[in-house]
């Protein structure tokens, strides 16, 4: 290493110094106290006891019968775990229904008007993400406007249950990240050169077979940007399924804020978290090996 | 010629784009025939609506009048998926995502051909081109003459009727694009497909072409073979665009045309209308010099310029219109000297405006 190599090695981390103070203060910490209070005894009210015990992780998959001792499957938390990751891809996928046709249309706008496109794109995020969720809960509700339309349309002569449904929290959720896809989704196609769809248009591919064959394949990373910042969230995600779910259609996210409050399991709070955690990292690492595998067969 | 003759027929065609200043009109009333087999090239300035013709054939704009037809069959109406046309576009649009000769089997993918059959002809084509080491590469490893082949085999590969090329060399320099010029040739002759070639380099058409047709302004101007565009060009647009020429205007008095210089030539093409105001046209090759007095203008020597084989002797008339002599050889007269002019009476025509 030269001289000057030496001096801008130290510059980048000089300049990289404030950010990742931050993120390890911010982020490193509280993972740590997480991963500690995992290891550790509930306490009595709330908190926890310093003594060490593996107690949470067992929790997690075990339930302890409390009067003769036997051990159960928790089946429940497994439902809830699979209901996560079901309603985390079906709202990844129904953004992506939603959203390419969404970006595909803005980013053939021509460019004055785009920008007013996307401007209006953003519009939802000027508002709290609790109050939309109350306004598709109106939505949906028994007496709510979609059923009132319905029956007033005479299509159906009472009410559906839709709200407190996993039906509803995939709507709700579908609504909240479907930006988080459209916006890379668009980023991608705005730089999709047009000429390939019309040279495969020319070579005799059908409408469907060039979205398929040409344009999917191209805007990939589009693809694989806005599947993330959908999946990861959805994952996690509290206020949609807590307010459209009700009580019963916990997703990991409730069920972790159930134990931090009325459940008074700390450590399994903290243990389920880091279980989230790695799903999501699983997830990631999964689904970007086979984006790029995709890519290299082509 | 005879209906069966016709590749691509185009009647009466016309084009209009919407545009913030009214519609622009980029084809006026195009009729065209193009023969089987033939290398036609469409040769005009920039903007003259040389693209929109061929995005016409290929099926990517529909005419606002007109029909257009492949073999007598009316495809007007058809996707360009259905038409048995390909194109090679100007900037290749070789798909990035895949393999060279995944990009040259992409047509017969999609016409459904059995994977045997289709391995067999990207094989055939890649040979035909001369890529075949490159079959497992990706388009961004490749230079650009080489893209360039592959987006010809690319649209080969189907073997369709008519073959569209817009302008496929211009991103060359000039050593690779003589060298594609020939080997487009070859495998027009090779394959036997029409091509309809798009250019805005004259020489480029003279020299590739079986027909050419002069384009200006959305309409076309004159459609023939390059030796009778260069010599019997049919306006004053065509023969100033195609190779170098000389203009003379004059008026017509008594069956002859006078210029300003005080010369009198004989009309071209029979007696002109007194007092008509005429343009005459003479190629700076039939110009011979000869000592002052001796021919039918006279001219001062302003400028030798010189390229290769031979100099271009850039001369003014009297009144100061320029003329240009082609001198292949012998002794090159000094600037200022006054030389006469001469040529063959047949070398000399009058043009439309
Ligand atoms: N999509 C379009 N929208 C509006 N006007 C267009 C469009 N495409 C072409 N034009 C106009 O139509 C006319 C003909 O264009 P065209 O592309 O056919 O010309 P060209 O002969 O191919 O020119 P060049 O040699 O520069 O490629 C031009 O005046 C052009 O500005
Ligand atoms: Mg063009």
């Amino acid at each position: 290493m030269t001289a000057e190599e030496r001096r801008r090695a130290r510059q980048g981390w000089l300049l990289s110094a404030p950010a990742l103070a931050l993120l390890l203060a911010g982020a490193s910490g509280p993972l740590l106290i997480v991963v500690v209070y995992a290891f550790l005894e509930p306490g009595e009210y709330s908190g926890v006891e310093w003594k060490f015990s593996l107690e949470a992780w067992f929790r997690v998959l075990f339930e302890r019968d409390i009067f003769d001792g036997t051990v159960r499957l928790a089946d429940a938390h497994l439902s809830i775990f699979w209901r996560s990751v079901k309603l985390s891809l079906l709202t990844t996928l129904l953004t992506f229904v939603f959203g390419l046709p969404t970006a595909w249309f803005i980013a053939t706008r021509p460019a004055r008007t785009r920008m007013l496109w996307l401007f209006l794109i953003t519009v939802p995020f000027w508002t709290n993400l609790l109050i939309r969720t109350f306004a598709i809960m109106e939505v949906l509700r028994n007496e709510g406007i979609l059923n009132g339309a319905l029956m007033r349309l005479g299509l159906i002569s009472s009410p559906i249950q839709i709200l407190y449904t996993d039906v509803a929290v995939l709507i709700g959720m579908t609504y909240v990240y479907l930006p988080l896809m459209a916006l890379p989704l668009y980023a991608a196609i705005e730089r999709f050169d047009m000429r390939m769809a019309e040279a495969a248009y020319d070579l005799y591919a059908s409408r469907w077979q060039v979205l398929r064959k040409v344009v999917l394949p191209i805007v990939r990373p589009g693809v694989v940007a806005g599947s993330i910042l959908v999946f990861v969230p959805s994952l996690g995600a509290y206020v949609t399924p807590r307010v459209l779910g009700g009580g019963k259609n916990m997703m990991i996210g409730n069920f972790i804020e159930l134990q931090f409050g009325a459940g008074r399991n700390w450590p399994l709070g903290a243990a389920l978290s880091l279980i989230l955690l790695a799903m999501v990292a699983c997830a990631l690492t999964i689904y970007v090996r086979a984006a790029a595998r995709a890519g290299a067969d082509g | 010629m005879t209906e069966d003759d016709a590749a691509v027929e185009i009647r009466s065609a016309r084009k209009e784009y919407p545009s913030a200043a009214g519609p622009v009109r980029a084809l006026d009333d195009v009729s065209l025939t193009i023969r089987k087999g033939e290398f036609f090239t469409l040769l005009g300035p920039s903007g003259c609506g040389k693209t929109t013709l061929l995005r016409l054939i290929a099926g990517f704009e529909t005419p606002d009048a007109g029909r257009i037809l492949l073999e007598g069959r009316d495809i007007t109406d058809d996707p360009p998926n259905r038409r048995p046309v390909n194109t090679v576009f100007q900037s290749y649009a070789l798909f990035p995502h895949l393999s060279v000769a995944r990009n040259i089997a992409f047509g017969l993918e999609m016409l459904g051909r059995p994977a045997a059959e289709t391995r067999a002809r990207v094989a055939q084509i890649l040979r035909l081109v001369r890529m075949e080491e490159m079959a497992d590469r990706r388009p961004d490893q490749l230079s650009g003459g080489q893209q360039q082949r592959v987006a010809l085999a690319r649209a080969l590969a189907p073997a369709p009727r008519v073959l569209l090329l817009d302008e496929p060399l211009s991103a060359l320099d000039l050593k690779l694009r003589k060298e594609m010029q020939r080997e487009l040739k070859r495998l027009q002759h090779e394959t036997g497909i029409t091509f309809v070639f798009v250019t805005h380099d004259q020489e480029e058409a003279l020299t590739m072409s079986d027909r050419v047709g002069v384009m200006r302004g959305g309409r076309l101007q004159q459609v023939g073979p390059p030796r009778e565009i260069y010599a019997r060009p049919v306006n004053r647009f065509v023969a100033d665009f195609i190779g170098e020429t000389n203009f003379l205007e004059g008026v017509a008095r008594g069956g002859a045309v006078h210029l300003p210089a005080g010369a009198a030539l004989p009309a071209p093409g029979g007696a002109p209308a007194e007092g008509a105001r005429i343009t005459l046209t003479v190629r700076p090759e039939h110009l011979r010099l000869n000592a002052p007095g001796a021919g039918r203008l006279e001219a001062t020597v302003a400028e030798i310029v010189y390229f290769g084989p031979a100099a271009h002797c850039h001369m003014k008339l009297d009144d100061g219109t320029p003329i240009v002599a082609r001198l292949e050889e012998g002794r090159m007269p000094e600037p200022g000297a006054r030389v006469g002019l001469d040529f063959a009476p047949g070398a000399l025509q009058a043009l439309e405006d």
